[in-house]
């Protein structure tokens, strides 16, 4: 599996959904991906990809981790992968 | 029904070692979080608290004690100390057979699990101190209140996350106000500011990196701190009788559950315990002049609680500040921190301020008493804790 593939894969499961079925476009909010399975996600794209994910719920604007889409988080991990290769 | 006086109030926290020197930092708007001093630091993202800073427990502690008196226990020992030593009581006799103590703690004795997990798990030690079981209980804390005094009555510790001590200090004020007892020391203490402890909490994501600034625009979070208070509740009378000098009025008590999220909360429910503790102390909104508010910082916090208060109170909105941008978030303990905010409105006419605030947010249009205290005559407040798992506890008091 690729990174997509893998972060996609994290979100399906927390989502309850097939893999196939998540779009780039989809909104953590209507996969009901909130409050507790968000933080749930985050940790298992921590462990998943050995990085440090900077989100803070109480201001998830301020971390440059975009958590609002599929393709948005599957964006920042490339970053914090890159990052960490770098 | 018997009304229950304060007449005695003891702590140790992040702001001081008592409560004259805590009352002076919140007056003064004094902010003790500050960075971390813990091992394994490096391996924190979080390194910010509100620390208890030089605690010689080895100078105040004899070795046998120490044996059995994790840092929340030393915490509370001493908070008890000067609150029973205010009071001006001694138990022997009789009135030792009428009193009691009810404790708060989320955590118990976290710093012992730590250090006894640690010892088998990572230094491969085949055994731990033979006293590590009596010293991590939750409820060692009350049991060694009542032998430093002599308590022999009611005697437990509750558990409710960020509202133990307000449950704590409700359900004594329950037993003194029903003649279950005629004194009760009553409270809350935690010591989970260790690297086991702020991991934890990093996970949920809900700790702030830089500074607790409940209520602004800008806030970013929790902090967490540490410490004990223990207040002494006396029935009324008896306390009039032999001329203590009372310091407040515990007059209503008020709890809900959420049912609802295991941590998001709900201003309904808050609303509703806030509600019935006026109910209870037969206080009008228009009546209450301050909130010491849960006022943790997160968003979701803040959000719902100035919605509850709106909710509760109409159009009578009482000043309403956090004394957790101060003393940080003592978690189990902290409702009982938070009520020597509430006597100082009451007996001194000032309200302490929400320090680290910096814009107003539009979800959370009260006076929060930004940065500065202020003066102002209370004659009753309430004091809010509103814990993970919706569990809410309100205290209302009024001046003497």
């Amino acid at each position: 599996m690729d990174l997509r593939e893998r972060v996609v894969a994290i979100l399906a499961e927390q989502a309850l959904l097939d893999p196939a079925d998540l779009r780039d476009d989809m909104t953590l909010g209507e996969l009901g991906i909130a409050s507790l399975a968000l933080v749930e996600s985050l940790f298992a794209i921590e462990e998943a990809f050995d990085v440090s994910v900077p989100f803070n719920a109480s201001a998830p604007e301020a971390g440059d981790f975009d958590a609002s889409t599929v393709g948005s988080v599957v964006a920042a991990v490339e970053r914090l992968v890159a990052a960490r290769a770098a | 029904m018997r009304r229950v006086a304060v007449t005695g109030a003891g702590t140790v926290n992040a702001l001081g070692g008592d409560v004259p020197s805590t009352l002076r930092a919140l007056r003064e708007g004094r902010c003790a979080i500050g960075p971390l001093e813990l091992r394994d630091l490096d391996r924190l993202q979080v390194r910010i608290g509100a620390q208890v800073r030089g605690w010689d427990e080895a100078a105040r502690f004899s070795k046998a004690e120490l044996a059995l008196y994790d840092r929340a226990t030393q915490f509370a020992l001493v908070a008890g100390r000067e609150a029973v030593a205010q009071a001006g009581l001694a138990f022997e006799g009789g009135l030792g057979l009428r009193a009691g103590v009810v404790m708060g703690t989320a955590a118990g004795g976290h710093g012992t699990w730590e250090d006894s997990y640690r010892a088998v798990f990572e230094e491969g030690r085949s055994r731990v101190h033979p006293l590590v079981v009596p010293r991590l209980m939750a409820s060692a804390a009350a049991s060694h209140l009542s032998m430093a005094h002599g308590l022999r009555g009611p005697a437990f510790t509750v558990s409710s996350a960020c509202a133990s001590s307000n449950h704590a200090v409700g359900l004594a004020f329950g037993m003194v106000r029903s003649g279950a007892a005629d004194v009760m020391l009553a409270g809350g203490a935690e010591a989970m500011l260790s690297f086991g402890g702020v991991k934890a909490w990093e996970g949920l994501r809900v700790l702030a990196q830089d500074a607790c600034r409940p209520f602004s625009a800008t806030r970013s979070g929790m902090v967490m701190g540490e410490g004990a208070a223990v207040l002494v509740l006396e029935e009324w009378e008896r306390a009039q009788a032999r001329g203590a000098e009372i310091l407040a009025e515990v007059a209503g008590f008020g709890m809900t559950a959420d049912a609802g999220d295991i941590v998001r909360p709900s201003a309904e429910g808050a609303a509703r315990a806030m509600r019935g503790a006026l109910e209870d102390a037969g206080l009008a909104p228009g009546d209450v002049r301050y909130v010491n508010a849960h006022g943790t910082g997160t968003a979701a916090n803040d959000r719902a609680e100035c919605a509850a208060i709106a909710g509760a109170f109409g159009a009578d909105l009482p000043l309403v500040s956090s004394t957790k941008s101060m003393h940080g978030h003592v978690i189990g303990a902290t409702g009982a921190v938070e009520l020597l905010a509430c006597l100082m409105a009451l007996r001194e006419g000032v309200v302490a301020p929400t320090v680290g605030w910096e814009a107003p947010d539009p979800d959370c249009p009260l006076d929060v008493v930004p940065n500065e205290a202020r003066e102002a005559r209370v004659r009753a407040c309430l004091s809010n804790a509103f814990a993970f798992g919706g569990l809410n506890a309100v205290l209302a008091l009024r001046a003497a």
